[in-house]
Parts: C-alpha cells; structure tokens; sequence
C-alpha cells in the first residue's frame, strides 16, 4: 500500500507497516457497520455491542493481514481478543455493583439499619404499597446475627488456624503427617460450602438432638470453611520470616516457643492479620451454611448458643425467594437489595482493612 | 529467668516448650481430624438412606434415582461455567501478565479480584434480577433459531432462569479463581525464555504460544480444576437462579436441579428420612468435589518446583 507510493528505500523488515491511527479507524468503521447489523436483527445494545466487536475483530485482522502479513495478523487478533477478554470480565463487575447501587441505595435509611422485621408481615407490606407510606422493616436483626456469627467463627478459627500454620513452619519436619495436614488443608479450602453446613448441621444433630439450629452451629460451620483460609495466609506470612531473626533468638538463648511468639509472630503479624480479615471478608457472605444450621429469624437475637438467628446473606436470600408478601413484592426486593448494599460495603471494607493492615505494617525486612 | 539458668537443664521455659509444641501439634491434627469428621458425620447420618424402602425415597424409586438427575445437573452447569470461564480467565490473566501497561497491571488485578469479594447471594440476586430476564430475549431467539440442536430446544424460558443462565452465573464466580491462579503462573514463566522467542523474532503471540503457554499449562489445568471445585459446590447462586425440575437436555428452559441447590432448598423444611437424603446428597456432593479438588491440588504439588499456585 505504502510501497508504491514511497520513492525511499525500505528495509523489508520494517515495510508494511500499518500507521497507528488504522486501528481507530477500523473501530469506527465496525461501530457503523455494527449498528447497521445490530437494527437488521432489533436495535439494542447488547446487539450493537456484539456485531461492532465481531466486525472489528474481522476487520482489523483482514486489514493486519493485508498490510503486515499473516504473522502479525494472527499477534493482533490475540492481542484484541485479551483485551477484550478484559473487557467482557468487567462487564459482571460493574454490572452488579451498579445494580446493587442503584436498587439498594432507596431502601438505606435508619429504620432499616436500626429495626428488625419483627412483626412486618405481609399485611403491612401490602399498606405501605397502597398508601405509599415508607417500606417498614429493616435488618437489624441480620446485622446483629451476621456479626455474632462472624465472630464466634474468628474466635474458633484463628486460634486453631494460627497454631496449625505455626506447626506446619516452625515444627513441621516435612514428614508424613506435615504433608498430609498441607495436603488437606489445600482439599479442605475446596470444601462446597453448604457441605460445610450440612457437618455443622449433623455433628450438632447427633450431640443435642436432631433439628438444633443456632447460632453457634452456624459458627462452627462457618470455621471449617475459615481454618484452611487462616491457615494458608498464615503460612506464607511465617514462612518469609528470615531465619536469621530466629537464629538470632536461639543464638541469645531463648527457647523455641519463646521465639515464636515473641520474634517469629510479632513480625509476620502485619501479614496474618491482613489473611484474618480476608478470611474473614470470605465467610461473612456465606449463606448456605447458615441457612442449614441457623434457621431463620425475624427478631433480633443477641444469644448465639440458643434460638434461630438471621443473617444479611440468609435475609437477602429469603426476602427475594419467599417475600414478605406474596402480592406485593416491591418492599421485600428493596429490604433484600439494602441488604445486599449493606453486605458488599462490609465485605469491601474488610478488604480495604486487609489491604491498609497489610500496607502500613508490612514486615520491616526485605524479603 | 534468672542469670543461673545458663547451667540449669531444667529451666523454666522446657514446660512451655512442651506445651507450645503440644497445641500447635494439636490443632494441627484437630484440621485432620475435622476433615475426617466431616466425611464420618455425613456418613452416619445419610444411613438411614441404605436402609430404607426404594419407595419412600423422593420419586418412589430408591436413591439412585433420585440423585442421578441432580448429579447430571450439577455436572453440566459446573461444565458450562468452566466452558465459559477457562478461556475468559486465561485471557484476563495474559491482559494482566502480558499485555496491559506495567503501571496498571497490578490496579487490573485487584479491580478482578474484587469479582471473588462480592458475596454468591448477591451474584445469585443478581443473576436472578438482572442477568436471567436479559438473557431471556436471547433464549427466544436460540429457541426459534436453532432449536433442532437438543441443548436449545424450546420452549424457552420466560423468565430465563434456566441452567445456561445459572452456568453464566457460576463462570462470573470461578473467573477470579483461575484468573488469579493463570496469572501467578504466567509471571513465573523464566524471563530467559520469553526473551529468547523475542529475539528469535517471534511475535508476542508467539512468544507466548511457544514460551508462557506450555510452561503454565499444568498450572492453568488445575486452576480450571480449582474452580471445577468451586463451581460444582456453589450453592445460592444456582439455588436463586435455577428454576427447577426434572433432568432435560435443553439448557434454555427451565428445568434441572444441582445437588447444593436442592440442598439448599428443600434443608430448612426437612426432617427424618428426608433430613437423611438430603445429608446423603451433600455426601455425594463431598466426595465429588474433594476427588476434583485432590487431583487438581495433586498436579500443583507435582509441578511445585516451578509453580507458585500453591
């Protein structure tokens, strides 16, 4: 194309060389086309989206091909397809945190914060539709369960996850037994979470009698997805503490234990509380085990070792599948889409701690 | 401690060395034996199961019956989020460990990371919302247009909540799983190689098919697995997206069931027999997902020495 045109030289490596702005060129002529397509079949977004990115994909490399060669044509369309791979993860992202957004945001108030939905039944969904009175009923009771659920799983998980990563470090001989706990704990991170409840729900079943369902069991079941978490993070984070900081300590004469908690930890303590948080952030969503062990409540309930409790993911799941009432759904969806809200904001604050605790105190060696 | 108890051999910190070593042993073991319960509890509890009369199983007909829809089930929507999700994952992996500009590369990776953050009743509510009445135009279409393939047989859904919708779901939850796994690995490749294929002249597409891509694949094949794992276990997502019922072949209208949603489901208003089936289900499902996950963690622990997806 150039060649016949240009009087100079060119070397025959450099020659064919499609000029930058071809690309755009090519996208506005598929965006065109794409629209012209997409109003054949019944004009949408989704329609236009598809056929632009398919003429662009053809067209760009028809065109690479043409001018570059086969070679570049075949890099440019792997180059495309990347970032549009990119592209298509992002769209889910962005679609439910817009979603969430826009559907929760409305029913954020402080009644909802500050109120259980004792007592809101359908008839008062029904009456707050008909006179357009604000939606009654809020998630206080969930906010309530969620967090004494949450809780009660750390304190059960990071003790035992916390020891089993320092066995794994600083005693573990790699012997059998050091394998297989490694080995497990890597299995038991793929644990389907509703089998996790389903233990929880069996193991408080057999001891108390079938049909127990509180909050603790909820904790139980909730550790077992947590412990492995606890204990992979845990490890890393133990296992990049220099060994001349120990060496240092039993030089002095200090014991072993001694070393590990006062030298070892304290180091690493800036990464082991960064995976805490993350685990934790990773079980607060959790609903199927809850829903399996916890049952389902209405009123606040502040005693994990008796009656059912609620948490926001069971509340979310129960206000959508079964609403409050049955002809009027509007005010469930909007209680379960508050919720929802509510939910992602704890879990992205979560990380965000993770990430700040991880950044401010990361360990002072160089790795 | 005293200044004495250099030469002292019984000094005051032996005991606590015991102990210490004694508990961290201890809850090393207790994971074991957790894992080990896990599989015992479930066991004694879906007995009753074996025992009883084939006709008061759910569906009259004894328990193979009754699971092996749900088995299928699971197994086809897992397989369609793998379908989706492998390809995708790999790509947003090679975006990030490849392809996008060095500065932003590590900004790309949380903002995919944050897709594992959102919690599944979420992707479920979202799924159910939002995704399945979009997709539901789009069943219309297949139904009419392609419906002589038996996977796109009508009639389509209405509401779109069929197992393709569910499978999609299950792909947008397992993407961050194998996109993080892929890119781990992917960063790993020996920078000597990668610079070989270049100076050789090879493309950068080149150099990844001959350079990155055989160095990774153990590693991209278990974190498909991984997410195998994660895709057959999910519960809430196909529990709110999935209209079901019986076993058929046609992914676009409404119909099918997976051992966790039926789980899920049919849990809080279970008791006695049927309390013991559905234990029995999540046995099922238990051992499926730990024989995937097994494997998969078994060809990470071959491939150790130069993978970092541990």
């Amino acid at each position: 194309m150039t060649s016949a045109t240009l009087a100079r030289r060119q070397s025959s490596l450099t020659k064919g060389k499609l000029p930058s702005y071809a690309v755009w060129l090519v996208l506005g002529a598929a965006l065109v086309f794409g629209a012209a397509a997409a109003s054949l079949v019944g004009f949408s977004a989704v329609s236009w989206g598809l056929f632009s990115a398919l003429f662009f994909l053809l067209g760009a490399t028809a065109v690479t091909a043409v001018v570059e060669g086969g070679r570049k044509a075949t890099d440019s369309l792997a180059t495309y397809l990347v970032y549009g791979a990119f592209l298509v993860a992002l769209l889910p992202l962005l679609s439910v945190l817009w979603t969430v957004l826009e559907r929760g945001l409305p029913g954020i108030s402080y009644d909802f914060l500050f109120t259980s939905l004792n007592g809101v039944t359908g008839a008062v969904d029904n009456a707050s539709v008909a006179n357009g009175t604000p939606v009654l009923g809020g998630a206080y009771h969930a906010v309530v369960g969620t967090l004494q659920i949450t809780l009660w799983a750390t304190a059960i998980s990071v003790p035992i996850g916390l020891l089993a990563a320092v066995y794994l470090v600083e005693y573990g001989t790699g012997g059998p037994l050091t394998r297989a706990i490694t080995f497990f704990v890597d299995v038991m991170t793929g644990i389907p979470s509703i089998v996790a409840g389903l233990f929880a729900a069996a193991l408080f079943g057999l001891l108390f009698g079938p049909g127990t369902r509180t909050g603790f069991v909820a904790a139980v079941a909730l550790s077992v997805l947590m412990i492995p978490v606890v204990v992979r993070s845990t490890e890393e984070m133990l296992k990049i503490v220099p060994n001349e900081l120990r060496e240092a300590a039993y030089a002095l004469g200090v014991r072993k234990w001694r070393t590990i908690t006062k030298v070892v930890i304290p180091t690493a303590i800036s990464g082991i509380a960064s995976g805490v948080t993350l685990a934790i952030a990773r079980v607060i969503g959790e609903t199927a085990p809850i829903l399996v062990t916890a049952g389902f409540a209405s009123a606040i309930n502040w005693n994990v070792f008796s009656g059912w409790m609620s948490t926001l993911p069971t509340l979310i799941y129960y206000q959508i599948l079964t609403p409050t009432s049955p002809t009027n759904t509007d005010p469930s969806t909007q209680r379960a889409w508050a919720a929802a809200l509510l939910l992602i904001l704890m879990v992205m604050l979560l990380n965000l701690v993770a990430r700040l605790i991880a950044r401010m105190f990361a360990p002072k060696t160089s790795r | 401690m005293s200044t004495t108890t250099l030469t002292e051999t019984r000094g005051a910190g032996q005991s606590g060395d015991k102990i210490f070593s004694g508990a961290t042993l201890a809850a090393g073991c207790l994971i074991l034996a957790v894992l080990f319960s896990v599989a015992v509890f479930l066991l004694v509890q879906a007995l009753p199961v074996a025992s009883a009369d084939p006709a008061e199983i759910t569906g009259g007909a004894g328990f193979t019956t009754y699971i092996f829809p749900i088995v299928i089930g699971t197994i086809v929507a897992a397989a369609i989020a793998l379908l989706i999700a492998t390809p995708l994952g790999i790509g947003v992996a090679l975006f990030i460990s490849h392809y996008a500009p060095r500065r932003f590369a590590q900004g790309f990776g949380y903002v995919i990371d944050l897709l594992a953050a959102i919690p599944s009743v979420v992707y479920g509510a979202w799924g159910y919302a939002v995704l399945a009445p979009e997709l539901a135009k789009g069943y219309a279409w297949l139904a009419k247009n392609l419906g002589w393939i038996p996977i796109f047989e009508g009639p389509a859904s209405q509401t779109g909540r069929t197992m393709l919708t569910a499978g999609i779901v299950l792909a947008v939850m397992v993407l961050p799983i194998i996109t993080s796994l892929s890119r781990e690995i992917f960063l790993q490749t020996p920078n000597l190689h990668e610079e070989a294929a270049l100076a050789m002249g090879a493309t950068r597409w080149e150099m990844i098919r001959m350079a990155v891509l055989p160095f990774a694949r153990p590693g991209i094949i278990s974190a498909a697995m991984l997410g195998l794992g994660r895709a057959l276990g999910e519960t809430m997502a196909v529990a709110l997206v999935l209209s079901g019922g019986a076993l058929s072949a046609s992914l676009i209208a409404s119909g099918n069931q997976t051992i966790a949603a039926e789980i899920a489901l049919n849990f809080p208003e279970a008791f006695g027999l049927r309390l013991s089936e559905l234990i029995a289900a999540g046995l099922v499902l238990f051992v499926i997902t730990l024989a995937v996950n097994m494997v998969a963690r078994w060809i990470i622990t071959r491939h150790k020495e130069f993978s970092g997806a541990n």
